[in-house]
């Protein structure tokens, strides 16, 4: 077999990747978004479902999403936006005395994103769920 | 600056153990630091709400951990068990270090 010398640098890419990928541990990621996951829960990886989030399909303006997360039994929800310049949004605590632990909330989309949404459960697990909004006007212009 | 006003949603009577919706908002730009000013070409400094707590008789009800990707005038709503009559607290922080604060009184029917 003919190899170019394309094919070759791409099977000596691919090998390299392969021969690190072990060698790295699970929480080294360049990621923003990855990152403030892993940053709040302290380097779990979240399971996904028990936990729910309500965006609107389309957003209109980006400037003003209605967004709504609730899961049960959770101490803390982390919200984050991976297509804005900063993916944070939101931390949100409850207390004892918020039975349902849901929350509702109005932020700002850049563009067309995944909207993420991890719970800390008091029994020290987390959970996420992921939701794409299509945002026509982006909300970080100026 | 524009003045910021705290407006809060929370019902005056509830019977004890019910379960309320509150609502707040401030009025606040939330400057996000991205933005550029369109005459001059610089960055607008940042200038967010970048906390908010709500608590009942001293016991934390709600907290909010803020980023700049919070629309402007942020609002956030919440439900609460009213375990008896009180005072809900609410807190916003500024990256200024303002303060601005409000109360709500709850009575038990």
């Amino acid at each position: 077999m003919d190899i170019s010398r394309r094919t070759f640098c791409q099977l000596g890419a691919g090998a390299a990747a392969l021969a690190l990928a072990p060698a790295l541990p699970a929480f080294a990621s360049t990621d923003p978004v990855q990152e403030a996951i892993l940053a709040f829960t302290g380097g779990a990886a979240p399971a996904e479902g028990d936990i729910e989030l309500t965006t609107p399909e389309i957003a209109e303006n980006g400037n003003t999403v209605p967004v709504a997360v609730s899961a049960d039994g959770a101490v803390a929800i982390l919200l984050l936006a991976a297509g804005n310049p900063n993916p944070g949004v939101a931390t949100f605590t409850f207390g004892k005395l918020a039975p349902h632990r849901s929350a509702a909330t109005r932020i700002r989309l850049a563009q067309t994103q995944d909207v993420i949404a991890v719970a800390k459960l008091e029994s020290g697990a987390f959970t996420m769920v992921q939701r794409t909004v299509k945002v026509t006007i982006g909300g970080c212009g100026g | 600056m524009a003045k910021v006003k705290p407006r809060v949603k929370v019902p005056r009577k509830a019977q004890a153990g019910e379960v309320v919706t509150i609502k707040t908002l401030i009025s606040h730009p939330m400057e996000s630091g991205q933005r550029k000013d369109r005459k001059t070409g610089e960055l607008i400094p940042r200038k967010i709400i970048n906390h908010f707590k709500a608590t009942f008789e001293g016991e934390l009800v709600f907290e909010a951990t803020i980023e700049p990707a919070v629309s402007a005038n942020p609002y956030f709503s919440f439900d609460m068990i009213v375990p008896d009559a009180g005072t809900l607290k609410f807190e916003w922080i500024d990256d200024d270090g303002s303060v601005y604060t409000e109360e709500k009184k709850i009575t038990i029917v």
